[in-house]
C-alpha cells in the first residue's frame, strides 16, 4: 500500500468534508480491501492516469447525500437521483482537485478523468500490485466511504527519467 | 451565513454585477448565494465555457468567477477568450485543482486571481474587493441585503 500516495487524499476527503459540511469529521472503519467493493448507495468512480495510476471511488447513501446536497447548495434541496449524483460528484471533484494539488506540486504529473456513475453493486477486486483501501469518514450528517487504490506508472517515471537524462 | 458589507460599483454606487460559470449546478448556487451575502447581483450563469464566452458578451459582468475543469471549453481557455475580446474583464478563477502550474497558466491567460474550492466566503470576498481595487466601494455600516 503506497500510503505516500493515498494520504493527499485523505488529507483532502477530510479538509473538504469539514469546510463543505461546517461540521468536525472523523476517520471511522479503514481496512484493506481484498474482496470485490461493495457498493453503500450512489457511488463516483475517478480514474487517474500518468507518473501515478488508479481510481477513487466515493460513495454515499442516499440520505447523507441529500444533506451534503442541502449544505452544497446552501438550501434545501430534494433527494431525486440527478440530485443525489451530482452531489457525489461536486464532492468526489472538490476532494479529488485538492489531493491532486498537492501531489502535482510534489513532482507527479498525471490525468484525471471527469467523475463517472458507478453504478455496478460490486466493483472490481483489488490485486496485490494494487491494493485498495476503504475508509469510511464519519460526520454529523452521515457517513461518506473512500475506497482508493493507487501505484506508481514504472514505466511512465522511466520514460520521463530517460528524457531527463 | 455571515454578512459582509456590501460591495458596489463607485461609478453608480449600484451592486457588482457578476457572471458565475460551473459545470456544476450545486457550485454556481453556492456561489450565488455568497454572492449575494456581498450586496452583489448574478448578471447570468454557465455550466461550460463556450456557454461562458456569449453569456459575456451579453450581460457584461463586472465580475467573471470561472471554473476550470468543465466540458466543451475548459475555464482557463474560455477565460483567454474572454480576455482577449474584452481586455477589460476582470476573470477570477475558482477551482479546485490549484497546483502551481494552474495558476500560473491561468494568470498568463488573463485571469486577475484564484480561488481554490471549496470556496471561503470571507477569501472570495476579499478577492473580489482585491480585484475590483478602486472601481468598488464597501458601503460603511451596511450589511448586504439591507437597503441602500
Amino acid at each position: 500500500m503506497r500510503m505516500e500516495l493515498i494520504q493527499p487524499f485523505i488529507n483532502a476527503a477530510d479538509a473538504v468534508l469539514a469546510e463543505t459540511l461546517q461540521c468536525s469529521t472523523k476517520i471511522g472503519d479503514v481496512a484493506m480491501e481484498e474482496e470485490a467493493y461493495r457498493r453503500k448507495g450512489t457511488a463516483a468512480i475517478i480514474h487517474i492516469h500518468g507518473d501515478i495510476e488508479g481510481r477513487v471511488i466515493f460513495d454515499l447513501d442516499n440520505a447523507t447525500a441529500a444533506k451534503v446536497a442541502a449544505y452544497l447548495a446552501g438550501e434545501p434541496v430534494g433527494e431525486s437521483a440527478d440530485i443525489i449524483r451530482e452531489t457525489v460528484f461536486e464532492l468526489a471533484n472538490q476532494i479529488i482537485g485538492n489531493a491532486v494539488t498537492t501531489l502535482n506540486d510534489q513532482g507527479f504529473r498525471f490525468k484525471i478523468a471527469p467523475p463517472e456513475l458507478h453504478s455496478d453493486e460490486l466493483g472490481e477486486k483489488s490485486n496485490e500490485e494494487q491494493e485498495a483501501l476503504v475508509m469510511c469518514f464519519d460526520t454529523a450528517n452521515g457517513s461518506v466511504y473512500m475506497n482508493i487504490a493507487m501505484r506508481y506508472n514504472r514505466r511512465r517515471r522511466q520514460e520521463r527519467a530517460v528524457v531527463a537524462g | 451565513m455571515e454578512q459582509f458589507a456590501a460591495l458596489l460599483r463607485s461609478k453608480d454606487k449600484q451592486p457588482v454585477r457578476y457572471l458565475v460559470v460551473d459545470d456544476s449546478v450545486f457550485a454556481r448556487k453556492n456561489i450565488t448565494k455568497m454572492i449575494e451575502t456581498f450586496g452583489g447581483q448574478v448578471a447570468g450563469e454557465a455550466g461550460d465555457g463556450c456557454t461562458a464566452i456569449t453569456e459575456y458578451d451579453r450581460t457584461r459582468p463586472d465580475v467573471v468567477l470561472m471554473d476550470i475543469t468543465m466540458p466543451q471549453m475548459e475555464g482557463i481557455e474560455a477565460a483567454e477568450r474572454i480576455v482577449r475580446n474584452h481586455p477589460e474583464a476582470r476573470v477570477i478563477m475558482v477551482s479546485s485543482v490549484g497546483y502551481q502550474e494552474n495558476i500560473v497558466t491561468a494568470l498568463q491567460k488573463g485571469a486577475r486571481h484564484f480561488v481554490q474550492k471549496p470556496v471561503k466566503p470571507e477569501v472570495l470576498y476579499e478577492v473580489i474587493k482585491y480585484v475590483l481595487g478602486e472601481d468598488a466601494v464597501a458601503a460603511a455600516g451596511a450589511a448586504a441585503g439591507e437597503k441602500q
